[in-house]
């Protein structure tokens, strides 16, 4: 009956949650993999047990509470031990115990199942974005979050209203057929993160120099949301996760699509393979000035602003100001291989996975404004940076 | 279970000792230079409320920036570095200088010593924690801020921040070294100094809790010392302990950091079990049930607790054999927690109970402690684990262990022995009210994130998505009301010291039966056994 139960309630939390989540959430969210729903199931039938326990137990303290009173003229018993009842309630919890421990172990190992997958994608973290890696498709890009900054800063006076998915959305999501069985490689390039989709049963940590694995299959065509779960530097909240599970054929198009838009396989040198993950540009645009610091301030938007602030100023002492910086009104070269490789041993990471065009303009940005004398630089000479 | 052939009257021989015996110096020095176990007791005492206020005040801030979506009040790397420090806080400041406070004043009492067997060492394992809560909160003010990356200081983001680290690793340190050496101090106390006739099955349960957690401490915090030295050499000796591209592997931080945390949990627990051992059966007039399987469910607790740590790794990838023995043996610890829980219910079990305020904080411990340990069982639960990880209902969880658990102890605590320490009552309809808010508060402010944690809401986030925003609200607005009412908490204490016209009784407990109640004075001499009672 627990389990009928349980389902109804899941149906009912179902159809609140579309297309937001309900508010005032009790309960798991509704389970979209085999997995998640035994992690459901597994998760009643021990709350259950408890509430079971709860109510014995607790009922025979506060009948004492209310019976035993000195005020109603209680005299008190003495006696002081029970071998007997001792042992009973030692033995009666272990085997409750054996009861819970049986159908979780059979889940353990189901979890740990990750053999003859249909496909792996290879999920590497960084701060603070993903990155996906289709291994037997050619896909490959990073996902990083959509929200816009001025809807989440609201102490420099009011924030923009707030998008429905808001934190829970992102440029690219992660596309998966359904009814496959999809193993997730999982590492990361810098800290701990953990690439966690609730409905979907994983939470796994990406551990840099390690590949963890996972794996999930899921049944219906939707969009599963997550977070990273492992406190991973300041931007640990803005690091979402967006599945879409959708049928064999749209899948099919979203992979066709994705590709057209990557740019050509990279040749042998590992100077390019780190550009591999850049979208493609056109090679023969010329950019002026002005296009390049209009697109600047866009990039630096979405992928500067959160540490170094909205007018440069940056977040002092961690985050360093910009207005009036030494590396931005000096030499173009040393700021360009910053912003390619990022500053070991602080949070500046590399943002070599930007086009040229797009790390030009950044630069371009950040020299020019805020007071900034630097000078803009071209996307010829970022390319010729990575060589 | 103990009782002494004579009382003994501590006044009664002073002629050959020296006047300044009988009374503690005056001033500064008084306090600078002592070796008095209840002079001590005091200091750790006020320390660790002064610490629970500081980093009460930083859980307030993180509060109030979650009142709502969005980020109002601080920035997200000081939001980091707020979580962090009101971990260290709690756990290094505050609940475990109190436990120590408790051992400082009442061991000697309950085993009928003079004083803790090493004062001297006693004097510097108390002011060491000066110096180490300076650097732990002065970290705050140097460049780059303090330490952000949780109180477990998982590498390699640790690595990456400023010179806070080092201060923190070195308060740590210190920490532990002050530990250690109160340890050394409660064992040798324990073991030689006991009363003629008190045997160990005749101890107290306090005594006993307190030399299980002894042991536990100088097992583990070696422990720890090893791991933030190793985090130390990684920073700045070039080593790779914990670096995969040097050799190294950061998964082990966590083995090793696990190792001494979980039964880090059971050092901040067990003395609490030991207080409410006292407390309940002398309110409940009745002698506590089950004396021997208490002993035998907390030495089985201590052990199992070396054994368990992978359960706060089953999100790192473990094999399927790690984690189901780490499943099995973590749901093992609730056999005896069970014994024990029943046990304290079968004394309230017809007795005569009446309910003061230490009694309501008491039996307001075992109701919470129970919900704490039921999530707890949840959580053990491998495959549901994996789905809580890191979210808010593990937040909830260990809350409602540390705070319900040992915090509503200690308040317990501080009530039942504060008309024996001060000589005065204090006010008892303050006393209550203070616990009605704190319960209420208390289960406003976390049992909400439950279901904040079940939604997939992680921890340590300064900002959420809009659907967690009600649970998230009604949570402030406890924790603001638990977080005031310990101001009500600092009232009462104050008052009761300076207050002259409520003489506490030298027996103020009817059904208190420990030695410090039966066989000393209220209020208590400056030196307190002279000569030991002896206990059939």
């Amino acid at each position: 009956m627990p389990v009928k139960f349980n389902r109804a309630v899941a149906a009912a939390a179902a159809f609140l949650s579309a297309p937001v989540l309900a508010d005032y959430h009790v309960d798991i969210l509704p389970p979209a993999t085999p997995i998640a729903q035994q992690i459901y199931d597994l998760h009643f039938g021990i709350l259950w047990v408890c509430v079971g326990i709860f109510v014995v137990v607790f009922g025979a303290m506060f009948w004492s509470v209310f019976a035993h009173r000195k005020s109603r003229g209680a005299k008190a018993a003495q006696f002081h031990e029970n071998t007997t009842i001792e042992i009973i309630w030692t033995v009666v919890p272990f085997v409750i115990l054996i009861g819970m421990a049986y159908p979780a172990t059979k889940t353990v190992l189901d979890m740990k199942d990750g053999s003859n997958p249909d496909m792996s994608i290879k999920v590497t973290a960084y701060q603070w974005k993903w990155e996906y890696d289709y291994l037997q498709d050619g896909v490959r890009f990073y996902s990083s979050l959509k929200t816009p900054r001025d809807q989440i800063e609201e102490h420099h006076g009011k924030g923009a209203p707030k998008n429905p998915n808001y934190l829970l959305e992102v440029d690219r999501e992660m596309v998966v057929p359904v009814g496959k069985k999809v193993r997730v490689l999982i590492t990361s390039n810098d800290v701990i993160h953990g690439w966690y989709v609730p409905q979907l049963g994983v939470n796994q940590y990406g551990i840099p120099g390690f590949v963890k694995d996972a794996w999930f299959k899921i049944d219906k065509p939707g969009t599963y949301l997550g977070q990273c779960s492992q406190i991973c530097g300041k931007e640990h909240g803005f690091m979402p996760i967006v599945v879409k599970a959708v049928n064999a054929d749209d899948y099919k198009k979203w992979v066709a699509d994705t590709k057209a838009k990557m740019p050509p396989p990279p040749a042998a040198e590992p100077a390019a393979q780190v550009a591999a993950a850049a979208p493609a540009e056109d090679p023969n645009k010329k950019w002026t000035v002005d296009e390049l610091k209009a697109n600047g301030q866009k990039v630096y938007a979405a992928n500067c602003q959160a540490c170094h602030g909205a007018e440069g100023k940056g977040t002092p002492p961690a985050f360093p100001p910009l207005a009036g910086s030494k590396v931005a009104n000096g030499a173009k070269g040393a700021q360009i291989d910053l912003e390619l490789k990022g500053k070991p041993g602080t949070a500046m990471a590399s943002f070599a996975s930007l086009s040229d065009s797009d790390l030009a303009s950044v630069i371009t940005h950040t020299r020019t404004s805020w007071g900034n004398k630097g000078g803009e630089v071209m996307p010829a000479e970022v390319k010729a940076a990575r060589k | 279970m103990s009782t002494a052939t004579h009382a003994h009257d501590t006044h009664a021989h002073g002629d050959d000792h020296a006047h300044d015996h009988h009374g503690p110096p005056a001033g500064f020095t008084r306090w600078m230079y002592t070796t008095n176990h209840k002079d001590i007791g005091t200091m750790y005492l006020w320390f660790s409320f002064t610490m629970f206020l500081l980093g009460g005040t930083m859980a307030l801030l993180i509060r109030a920036e979650l009142f709502q979506p969005g980020l109002q009040l601080v920035e997200p790397q000081f939001f980091n570095s707020l979580t962090t420090v009101h971990g260290l806080v709690m756990v290094f400041g505050a609940i475990m200088p109190a436990f120590v406070g408790f051992a400082n004043w009442l061991i000697p009492m309950q085993v009928g010593a003079a004083d803790m067997a090493f004062p001297r060492m006693n004097n510097w394992s108390f002011w060491l924690l000066i110096p180490a809560a300076l650097l732990l909160v002065g970290s705050f003010f140097v460049p780059g801020g303090a330490a952000a990356s949780g109180w477990t200081l998982y590498p390699p983001l640790i690595i990456q921040q400023g010179i806070s680290i080092d201060m923190t690793i070195l308060a740590v340190h210190i920490l532990g070294a002050s530990s250690i050496m109160g340890s050394i101090n409660i064992i040798t106390t324990i073991l030689n100094m006991r009363a003629p006739g008190m045997t160990l099955m005749k101890m107290p349960l306090f005594v006993w809790t307190w030399l299980i957690t002894a042991y536990l401490l100088i097992a583990v915090m070696p422990v720890l010392a090893g791991a933030v030295t190793m985090l130390l050499t990684d920073r700045h000796f070039g080593t790779s302990f914990f670096n995969a591209a040097g050799g190294g592997d950061p998964t082990m931080f966590l083995h090793i950091f696990w190792f001494f945390g979980h039964p880090e949990v059971y050092i901040m627990i067990l003395p609490a079990f030991g207080i409410v051992s006292q407390i309940i059966p002398a309110f409940a007039r009745k002698p506590l049930f089950g004396y021997a399987s208490m002993v035998y469910a907390t030495s089985s607790i201590a052990i199992l607790s070396f054994i368990v740590w992978g359960h706060h790794m089953f999100t790192v990838g473990m094999p399927a054999a790690g984690n189901l023995f780490f499943m099995y043996a973590t749901m093992l610890i609730a056999v005896p927690t069970g014994v024990k829980i029943f046990n304290w219910i079968s004394t309230m079990w017809k007795g005569s109970m009446t309910f003061e305020t230490p009694m309501l904080f008491a039996v307001g411990f075992l109701c919470l402690f129970t919900i704490g340990g039921f999530s707890g069982l949840v959580l053990a639960i491998t495959p549901v684990d994996i789905t809580l990880h890191n979210t808010y209902y593990v937040v909830a969880h260990f809350h409602y262990v540390l705070v319900s658990g040992a915090l509503f102890s200690i308040m317990a605590g501080i009530y039942f022995w504060l008309p024996k320490w001060t000589g005065h009552m204090y006010n008892e309809t303050l006393g209550k009210t203070h616990f009605w808010l704190s319960m209420i508060g208390f289960n406003v402010a976390f049992f909400p994130q439950h279901f904040l944690g079940l939604a997939g809401m992680p921890r340590r986030i300064p900002d959420y998505a809009l659907q967690f925003t009600e649970w998230n609200q009604i949570s402030t607005v406890g924790a603001f009301i638990f977080g005031f009412s310990q101001i009500l908490f600092l009232y009462i204490v104050v008052d009761t010291i300076r207050s002259t016209h409520r003489k506490a009784a030298d027996k103020q407990w009817e059904g208190a039966d420990s030695l410090e109640w039966t066989h000393l004075p209220t209020p208590l001499p400056y030196h307190t056994f002279e000569v030991q009672p002896v206990v059939k």
